[in-house]
């Protein structure tokens, strides 16, 4: 029962894959939304109230493989960390889905966007409810699948490919990190299941490894960059911003809400070997607070409605990063949880407002929206004010939280830093909310006539999920902060593992009042400070940007040129293991002495034999003589010599052909 | 004896296969080689017929003779049906044994 729901979205997504063409627009409709629709509902009045009567499922399957001691099962563990994500997933994925409905009508391909939808929806589901590394993987590697495919969806369009491929190559760094992880893991673990990895760690710390790094240093590492990988962490983030390419109900979904998640997720799961390796730890919040400050201010000058929230996405990511750096990953979860609502509702938002607009996506070619899209800029201004953590919204709970945990450390200079960066990254998301607000709604129109006929309020099935999630990014935080990161909760039922030492709850509860304060005051004057300077005071700002800030606006607006350095680094590095692993092995001696010299041979070799009938007669009876000549051999001689002088005529035979 | 015997069966055989094999000009040519080995093997039975003293290789002898003439027969008309339908019974113009 429970894994038929698990598996539904999987089903009605190869269904609809396979005979969607058949289906047609509102078959396909049907299958796809019923599938993922019912099991939202039984995730969320079935599966949730387990989670809240702390029930843990563990679903033991049949074995996948068995190698040498190795014994994978398929194996999936319900608990609450896992059942809060398929909450999240499924029901901002049932909610895409139905704004899929109206936002790609006419499209020929609407059955395989929606069969896509479905399959990610499933790959996740496995990914979250996994009870070992290699069926995580599965789930890991089937998403990314899924995101390549959805970035892809529109294949003829040159760029789009580009960023497909981009998205697949940066994940694969990640993915080796991973691999490589699994191999460290089963090496002295000598098992994938989480329930002995986690409860063996203890046992497993100060074994020396490399370079005087720990063994659980360098796995805790190699995991860690698998997350960096999934989630756009700095140095591994390029590949996010480019993904926009796709639809915008895909951006909504895989790159806002669930699939760029999953690298938090995986450092939450494995949060029992990450207490055990407090430098690692001080590398993930250094990571995260890098992120969030090179994300945000990244988006700063950005001039691509989506690219904007983009960047806000990685920004919160690594916000989520920092919070899990300092052992807090219910406030990592407490983000996650809000930030999926608030940013699906962006995404939705802006995708509104590209339909409704010719599909322009400039923000310098649009303004004055408000006025004609009243309903999408409501939705968009809520999810920007949650965003910016505007008071009792829930961005507000879940991002003050994380700040106050890092606040609580703010001691030790490398958190005092950390703390720096996390503050001035709300100031950056409130500049860059209230910059595209402005822009896009507020400022006077900037662009063609033709483009204001066009406009339109969203359709109905659009304006649903609006709805809904209007009302999650308001309530959510109020509503499951007490449940989620309230003191000596115990919600989370043992499925994330903090160290007592590292528990910083107690601190962050009681900082002094004014130091809570200070990521609010920085996130409003960020809001004023923007709106200020592209209203009443534009003429100084752009006076300003062309006397003296050209070159910042530059810098930011290129995204810090890290396209272009790693670029400049990676090229002949690829070109190397191009010309050799690529060129040289797997397209030269692989295929040489694998399937493309063997097809040669007997393509060769049957043109040769072919050459034997040739039509004329003396042939023919030269080879009933050789025949003849042959058996008499054998009748004669031993069978050794016999297979001399026959390949012997043969051989005469042959050279006799090849002269012709 | 035996050995001139055997040498001379030998070389009729050889000129047989030889002719069989090599002569590319006409067809009457490979015919006129099938002859020579039936007749080499005639020989052949016949010899050895006096010299182990039994009858049977005599009776194949006679045996042989009939089938050879029989199949020189059939031979000489498919050539003369050949000739008449393609004026032609040059050897390496006969190459339609493809298939």
């Amino acid at each position: 029962m429970i894994l038929s729901f698990l598996f539904l979205t999987g089903v009605t997504g190869l269904m609809v894959l396979g005979i969607g063409r058949w289906l047609g627009e509102k078959g396909s409709i049907f299958f796809t939304l019923g599938g993922v629709w019912l099991t939202f509902f039984w995730n969320f009045f079935y599966l949730f109230p387990k989670a809240l009567e702390k029930k843990v499922f563990l679903l033991e399957g049949p074995v996948w493989f068995q190698a040498n001691g190795l014994e994978v099962r398929w194996t999936f563990c319900l608990d609450s960390l896992t059942i809060l994500m398929l909450v999240v997933i499924v029901g901002i994925s049932s909610l895409v889905h139905t704004y899929s409905i109206d936002y790609m009508k006419g499209d020929p391909h609407l059955p395989r966007f929606l069969a896509y939808l479905s399959l990610f929806t499933f790959f996740m589901t496995l990914l979250v409810s996994s009870a070992n590394f290699l069926q995580l993987f599965v789930g890991w590697e089937g998403v990314g699948l899924c995101s390549y495919l959805l970035i892809n969806f529109w294949f003829t369009r040159k760029q789009a490919n580009k960023s497909g491929l981009k998205a697949m190559v940066v994940n694969r760094v990640g993915d080796i990190g991973l691999m490589l992880a699994f191999c460290l893991i089963y090496w002295k673990y000598k098992s994938l299941d989480f329930s002995v990895i986690f409860l063996m760690t203890p046992y497993m710390e100060g074994i020396p490894f490399w370079f005087g790094f720990t063994y659980l240093e360098v796995v805790a590492f190699l995991l860690l960059v698998g997350a960096v990988g999934k989630s756009a962490q700095l140095g591994l983030h390029m590949w996010l911003p480019d993904a926009m390419e796709g639809p915008t109900p895909v951006s909504a979904l895989i790159h806002a809400a669930t699939m760029v998640t999953a690298g938090v997720f995986l450092v939450v799961r494995c949060s029992a070997l990450f207490e055990s390796v407090p430098s690692v730890l001080r590398l993930v919040a250094l990571l995260g607070g890098l992120t969030a400050f090179f994300a945000a201010s990244t988006g700063l000058f950005q001039n691509d409605f989506k690219k904007v929230i983009a960047y806000s996405t990685c920004s919160q990511l690594g916000y989520m990063f920092l919070a899990c750096g300092l052992s807090s990953y219910d406030g990592a979860m407490f983000h996650l949880f809000t930030h999926a609502f608030f940013k699906a509702l962006l995404f939705l938002g802006a995708g509104g407002v590209i339909h409704s607009f010719l599909d322009e996506q400039d923000l310098r070619k649009m303004g004055g929206l408000s006025h004609y899209l009243p309903f999408t800029y409501t939705s968009i201004f809520i999810g920007s004010i949650s965003l910016m953590g505007f008071p009792f919204l829930a961005g507000f709970y879940s991002k003050e939280w994380i700040l106050e945990v890092v606040a609580s450390q703010s001691f030790d200079p490398f958190y005092l830093f950390l703390y720096g960066l996390g503050v001035l990254s709300a100031f950056f998301t409130s500049f860059y909310s209230i910059r595209l607000i402005y822009l896009a709604f507020l400022s006077l129109p900037r662009s063609n006539q033709v483009y204001y006929r066009s406009v339109h309020e969203v359709p109905f099935f659009m304006g649903i999920p609006f709805f809904l999630l209007m009302i999650c990014s308001i309530s959510v935080g109020y509503l499951f902060k007490d449940l989620l990161i309230g003191l000596g909760t115990d919600f989370w039922n043992y499925s994330i593992h903090i160290n007592y030492t590292n528990y910083r709850g107690v601190e962050a509860e009681f900082l002094p009042y004014w130091m809570k304060l200070i990521p609010l005051f920085f996130a409003l004057s960020g809001a004023f400070v923007s709106y200020l300077i592209q209203s009443p005071l534009s003429m100084y700002f752009l006076f300003w940007l062309k006397e003296k800030g050209y070159g910042l606006v530059l810098f930011l607006n290129q995204k810090w040129f890290f396209d272009s350095i790693v670029n400049y680094v990676v090229r002949f590095h690829l070109k190397e293991g191009y010309s050799s692993t690529f060129k040289a092995l797997d397209r030269g001696a692989f295929e040489w002495f694998g399937p493309t010299g063997l097809s040669r041979l007997v393509y060769w070799f049957s043109e040769k034999v072919t050459m034997l009938q040739s039509g004329y007669l003396y042939h023919y009876l030269g080879g009933m003589l050789f025949g003849v000549v042959g058996l008499i051999f054998f009748s004669l001689f031993s069978a050794d010599e016999s297979f001399l002088l026959v390949g012997l005529m043969v051989w005469v035979l042959w050279i006799s052909i090849e002269e012709r | 004896m035996r050995t001139e015997i055997f040498l001379l069966i030998a070389s009729i055989l050889s000129i047989g296969l030889g002719g069989l094999t090599l002569f590319r000009t006409n067809l009457l040519l490979v015919l006129m080689g099938m002859e020579f080995l039936f007749f080499g093997i005639n020989l052949n039975f016949a010899i050895y017929s006096i010299s182990l003293d039994d009858l049977m290789g005599q009776l194949f002898f006679l045996y042989i003779l009939t089938v050879a003439g029989a199949e020189s027969g059939v031979g000489l008309a498919i050539l003369v049906s050949y000739y008449r339908l393609r004026g032609e019974i040059w050897l390496d113009l006969i190459n339609k044994l493809k298939g």
